[in-house]
């Protein structure tokens, strides 16, 4: 499977976005490069090469409405769609004892709804054509809910069930739907955070595409976090309230 | 298309034969006054519309990629129903199992039927859809007394025989590009008996079917033959007719008009039905069918010729026996292709198609032969002649080849005079629609899209492929 010809990704101007695209036009695919800013997007384009390599589309994922526009658009322009991968994402910091609906609402609609404003297009594109990979960055937080940031685990563990349910109902039609659970990733949105496991955003990228080629159902990055995440699972509640994790 | 068009919810449609699929956006109206709203929608955001009921047509003739499609299977009530008269006022998403259950207690059955009870009235007008009466009642075009079109135009024309009857012709089979049916007058025949009376016979060739059906539709209310189409030589085109006749009042003692009498078996030869698509399946290749065509052959050669009372549902609706028939042919699906030749030419062009059909490796593994009769309507399908509903497997393999062959098909069938049977097409090109129907007839149709749907929002993936939707 690793014969993608085309690709799109979601949130791509920095972070795991921006290294998929370089890695992902690095190894001969055509890429349409979704996010917000233009000058990092322009940037991104000229590192990799100008437009015949990376398309570049302006657009908020928390303009629900317009994301299968754009996703019309960018099938057109690149003559097709093998893969997408969805990897817009947010996490405000959440100080102890805040309470403040306001960021919340932003880590669902960027983490979550975003993602389904653009997986339903696609899944649709994808089921008709019987192939293509759909692939959503989740993370390790959404295999539990830990008390530093509910609703950013929230938003993970709910884009981790809805990638499952997207993949149960695509399977029979040929489309593989990839679920990638990252541990912490040098980026700007973890700055100035002491985590464990963390890694660099090209290791990231390279882990989501190796996972995203292979049409594995889900898979963490690094692979590490397997065993530590089944551990964390089976902690009972009881316990896991009164830890830090 | 703005984003507002693009951000409707979206659906991926099949042809019933699973051999073309496409995406497009998708609503569901409940009223004309929704439908309407749509049009003017789809003019204000740069999209086309098609109207989808049941989905039964074997290709794309319901469907829109990259459109939109209106479901109408939700306008499904009858407006009014006379059980003097028999004649109903329906709206387009009743279906022919909906006109049974409601008014065979009353002693009214559809005057027309297809092979399936689930079509909508609305695709059943727009296509003009005929049964194994044809030859005696006509398609279903002639059973309708009136209608109601909801244009793009933002009219709502009333078609009849005496009002805007142009429009009435051609919007009936007029791949709904003329306008969407809002409600539809129909008139149901009356029957004194939920039975028919059915006598099977044998024909050993092509030639016995022709002399049967030429017999038979003298006397009888309904025929159709099975026609094996994988035998040659001096078993081409043999099989198994089957006529049927009302019943006449008091004929049938039985409680005989009950709806639920008519329900289908649970099973065929022991085999439970929900089994049978799986089992087709394991023999869905040409030796697989050759050997079912052989032993259809057998039963029917050495079965029973003795009449019997059948209900009208197990007579009619032989695809419903079998509800997961169509998995057999899964994943790449089939096409079912129905031409229509004249009388006097049809014995040599239907013995020619099976040969070819034959020679190209690419045999047809059901074949249905009806006889039919001319009719009002613009672009009908209907003549004094034949037919011969043919179904082939799909695969990458044979595609190329298929469609080839049965282009080449179209051209003997055009050359004969013949025509086609669009509500199934998933192969024909323009040309043989512009042949068979003949150049004035689309000029005269395209007239009436100039005044009904001047910016040609109306469009099917058929119409489109057979240049009609321009």
């Amino acid at each position: 499977m690793s014969g993608f010809r085309t690709a799109a990704v979601i949130g791509a101007s920095v972070g795991i976005g921006a290294e998929l695209v370089k890695q992902l036009v690095a190894s001969g695919v055509v890429v349409a490069a979704v996010a917000r800013r233009l000058p990092e997007l322009e940037a991104l384009q000229a590192a990799c090469g100008g437009p015949d390599k990376v398309k570049i589309y302006v657009h908020d994922v928390k303009q629900f409405d317009e994301a299968p526009a754009v996703f019309d658009r960018l099938v057109a322009e690149l003559g097709g769609l093998d893969c997408l991968i969805y990897n817009a994402g947010v996490m405000p910091r959440i100080e102890e004892s805040e309470y403040n609906f306001a960021k919340d609402r932003e880590m669902i609609e960027v983490n979550l709804l975003g993602a389904m404003a653009w997986f339903n297009p696609a899944a649709a594109f994808m089921e008709a054509r019987r192939a293509g990979t759909l692939v959503g960055i989740s993370s390790v937080a959404g295999d539990r809910g830990r008390r530093g940031n509910p609703a950013y685990h929230t938003s993970k563990a709910a884009l981790t069930t809805y990638l499952e349910a997207l993949r149960n109902r695509l399977f029979r039609y040929g489309v593989h739907v990839v679920t990638v659970k990252p541990g912490p990733v040098r980026t700007a949105m973890t700055e100035g955070l002491k985590l464990p496991l963390m890694i660099d955003a090209d290791d990231a990228a390279r882990g989501t595409l190796a996972l995203a080629r292979a049409g594995t159902g889900q898979g963490y990055v690094p692979v590490a976090w397997r065993p530590i995440m089944l551990a964390i699972q089976h902690v009972p509640s009881v316990l896991f309230r009164r830890t830090n994790i | 298309m703005t984003p507002a068009a693009a951000a409707l919810p979206r659906k991926v449609f099949d042809g019933f034969g699973y051999s073309v699929r496409s995406v497009s956006g998708f609503a569901e109206p409940k009223s004309a006054a929704e439908i309407a709203g749509w049009f003017q929608f789809a003019k204000e955001n740069g999209l086309t519309v098609a109207m989808r009921g049941s989905g039964r047509s074997y290709g794309d003739a319901a469907m829109n990629g990259g459109g939109l499609v209106l479901d109408t299977r939700g306008m499904r009530r009858v407006l009014s129903w006379d059980p003097t008269t028999g004649i109903a006022d329906v709206e387009p998403g009743v279906t022919i199992e909906d006109l049974w259950r409601n008014f065979l207690k009353d002693g009214y059955w559809p005057a027309v039927v297809p092979g399936t009870m689930f079509p909508t009235l609305g695709g059943i007008a727009s296509m003009n859809v005929h049964g194994k009466n044809c030859f005696k009642v006509g398609p279903w075009g002639d059973h309708i007394l009136d209608g109601e079109l909801v244009a793009p135009d933002g009219n709502t024309y009333r078609v009849s025989r005496e009002e805007n009857a142009d429009l009435f012709r051609a919007a009936i089979g007029g791949f709904g590009m003329l306008g969407a049916w809002s409600r539809l007058r129909i008139k149901l025949k009356r029957v004194h008996s939920g039975r028919l009376r059915v006598k099977a016979h044998y024909c050993r060739d092509l030639k016995e079917q022709f002399a049967w059906f030429e017999e038979a539709t003298k006397t009888a209310d309904y025929c159709v033959s099975w026609v094996d189409c994988i035998a040659g030589g001096s078993g081409l085109g043999r099989g198994q007719p089957h006529s049927a006749v009302y019943l006449s009042e008091g004929e049938d003692k039985g409680p005989n008009l009950d709806p639920a009498a008519q329900d289908l078996p649970g099973s065929i030869l022991g085999v439970p039905r929900g089994l049978v698509g799986t089992i087709l399946g394991k023999l869905n290749h040409n030796l697989g069918m050759r050997l079912l065509n052989v032993g259809k052959n057998l039963a029917s050669r050495f079965g029973s010729r003795a009449a019997f009372l059948q209900g009208h549902v197990a007579f009619n609706f032989l695809l419903d026996y079998v509800p997961t028939y169509r998995d057999a042919y899964r994943p790449h699906g089939f096409v079912q292709y129905q031409p229509f030749v004249p009388r006097d030419a049809a014995p040599e062009v239907f013995a020619n198609i099976l040969r070819l059909t034959q020679a190209r490796g690419v045999p047809s593994y059901l074949g249905v032969m009806k006889r039919h009769r001319p009719d009002e309507f613009l672009l009908s399908h209907g003549l004094d002649g034949y037919s011969l509903a043919l179904d082939f497997p799909v695969t990458p393999a044979n595609r190329a080849v298929l469609w080839k062959t049965l282009h080449e098909v179209s051209d003997m069938v055009c050359e004969a005079g013949g025509r086609f049977y669009p509500a199934k097409d998933a192969v024909l090109r323009p040309d043989h629609l512009q042949r068979s129907l003949g150049q004035e007839r689309l000029a005269r149709f395209a007239t009436l899209r100039d005044m009904v749907d001047p910016d040609r929002i109306l469009r099917t993936e058929l119409a489109a492929r057979l240049g009609l939707s321009v």
